[in-house]
């Protein structure tokens, strides 16, 4: 069956994903965790936190772009665990034994924490939603809003996917979260960040989190989002490209060594 | 003329500063179970690496069934399997699932996947366990698994990296028993492997792997040649007789002077004459033992040497 090189890269990244999704579906407490984390950050968030945050509004309105992040962080740990684990168990390499599409193995991985991440944010949202979460945004908003979600999520499974590639061990591997998950809270993910030492304030003014958190904001309650839509554009897709390169020349070079 | 299914040629790779392989030539025939034989860190699965394409080597040529491992290696990568030294199985698959994913990724039509799975769970005993999650799997099961992976394509070479490594006495007797079942079929393989045992049950031909070089290469039985004939191993009640014996016969005292070996390769004439000395000279040993040499001499006698050159004895 002779059939094209694309065909066969999307035929070979349809499979990897297909087995990426049944890994989430297999290990539910997975899922829970990078589901179940953020819900119960946003509850204590809200109903604990929340009566003493000055935002301007309702908090649960003001606290969902931050704790969707999260969640992201949590699922993307997940995917630098496993990229670390089939490129040292040996399953990388019997398929790059066998005829299957290089760009494939480490594109399965991808695709399937996107979807992961997405049906993750779903949760999130729903959720929210049923604990008074009342979202603005028009339907032009949502095409904006799933937008920059995919590009944030695509750079953030890329980033993981350099940090499987990396560790020597899923355990490094894990601590992959640890870096992601940290970001947000030092943004404005949870509190406007004017309300930090000055110091600090710089560093989550200026980190990639806040100009995500600020359009995903504005897009879904309409606070103003100025140019930080264009900065949240810049970061992340500066880190896709970059991540996906240095996936690739990371992948490629088992071949000289 | 048909090409041999493995054909090396001035192998060399090295990383950094040191030298992994050094100069490694050899040829596999088609339907043979070739044996690299050698020490952890002799360079095996450095060999099965770049004959698999996953690695390029520095200098040399490697070709499987006449296709260049470098410059033809997707025709390469159609027609061999790898099976590493540690089961490259997705643990939180099912076995059934684990093989239909294989198979998709060989690029085989799904009739092709389903019919073969069915085939290979049942030739390896796996029906039963087809529906469970790999994770509950024993060694012995993801092993076979593991095998019957490598097998979904059909390759005309599969390349076993260690294969009874960690296996029980059981699991690695069934192991065996594939591998020849394997080569029966037709298929050429090619195996590396620690165990001296393993290369004399299995191999066809055992080439000698030591710091990066081929130091033998051979049959089992011309291996064992090199060391030396057969032997008849004499054992005395005490060493005085010991000594009185290696004196007569002047051959030199082993063990704790209770032992001498004489060569009994030749004619019955040297072996008659030696043991009718002792007769007349009163001393009667305790024990005497008719002695092949093993693959272990072999191995001895070729690594522990510090003269490294290639010895070809095919």
């Amino acid at each position: 069956m002779r059939r094209s090189a694309l065909y066969w890269t999307l035929h070979d990244s349809g499979m990897m994903t297909i087995r990426s999704i049944r890994h989430m579906l297999r290990s539910p407490e997975s899922l829970l965790l990078s589901v179940g984390l953020p819900v119960m950050l946003m509850l204590l968030f809200v109903y604990v936190f929340g009566g003493a945050i000055q935002t301007g509004g309702e908090y649960i309105n003001y606290i969902v772009p931050g704790v969707i992040v999260t969640c992201v962080g949590y699922g993307s740990s997940m995917t630098a665990m496993s990229v670390a684990l089939d490129m040292n168990g040996g399953l990388f390499d019997r398929l790059r034994s066998m005829p299957a599409r290089p760009a494939a193995l480490l594109g399965g991985h991808v695709l399937g924490t996107y979807v992961k991440s997405l049906l993750g944010t779903l949760l999130v949202f729903l959720c929210a939603i049923a604990i008074g979460f009342r979202p603005s945004a028009t339907l032009l908003d949502w095409l904006g809003i799933f937008a920059i979600l995919s590009l944030f999520l695509l750079a953030i499974s890329w980033l993981a996917v350099v940090f499987g590639l990396v560790a020597g061990s899923a355990e490094t591997a894990s601590a992959f979260s640890f870096f992601i998950m940290f970001l947000p809270y030092v943004s404005s993910a949870f509190v406007p960040t004017e309300t930090m030492p000055s110091w600090l304030h710089a560093f989550a003014a200026h980190q990639p989190m806040t100009p995500l958190i600020e359009t995903l904001r504005g897009l879904l309650i309409g606070t103003p989002i100025g140019n930080q839509a264009v900065w949240a554009v810049v970061w992340f897709g500066g880190m896709l490209l970059l991540s996906a390169t240095v996936a690739s020349i990371l992948f490629h070079r088992r071949r000289k060594v | 003329m048909r090409a041999p299914a493995i054909q090396v040629r001035g192998l060399k790779k090295s990383y950094a500063h040191k030298v992994v392989l050094d100069d490694v030539s050899f040829e596999v025939e088609r339907g043979q179970i070739f044996a690299l034989l050698g020490e952890n860190g002799a360079g095996k699965t450095t060999t099965v690496r770049i004959l698999s394409t996953l690695i390029q080597a520095d200098r040399g040529t490697a070709s499987i069934d006449g296709c260049d491992v470098t410059l033809e290696s997707d025709r390469v990568r159609q027609i061999i399997s790898l099976t590493g030294q540690y089961a490259a199985v997705d643990e939180l698959l099912t076995g059934k699932e684990n093989l239909h994913l294989m198979g998709g990724l060989l690029h085989l039509d799904r009739q092709t996947v389903r019919r073969r799975a069915t085939e290979l769970l049942t030739l390896f005993d796996l029906t039963d366990a087809a529906g469970k999650i790999v994770k509950t799997y024993s060694g012995g099961m993801r092993r076979k698994l593991d095998i019957a992976i490598s097998l979904l394509g059909s390759p005309k070479v599969i390349f076993l990296d260690e294969p009874t490594t960690g296996l029980d006495p059981r699991s690695r007797a069934s192991m065996w028993e594939m591998i020849r079942q394997l080569a029966r079929e037709g298929v050429t393989i090619f195996l590396t492997t620690q165990y001296l045992e393993e290369a004399d049950q299995l191999a066809d031909k055992i080439a000698v792997l030591a710091e990066g070089r081929i130091v033998a290469e051979g049959t089992a039985e011309q291996l064992k040649a090199v060391i030396g004939e057969e032997r008849l191993e004499l054992h005395f009640h005490n060493s005085a007789d010991g000594r009185r014996a290696a004196t007569l016969l002047h051959l030199p005292m082993e063990g704790d002077g209770l032992q001498l070996s004489l060569p009994a390769g030749g004619t019955t004439d040297s072996l008659r004459s030696a043991l009718n000395m002792l007769h007349e000279h009163d001393i009667v040993p305790a024990t005497v033992n008719y002695r092949k040499p093993t693959l272990d001499d072999v191995f001895m006698a070729l690594t522990g040497n510090t003269e490294k050159e290639v010895r070809h004895y095919a």
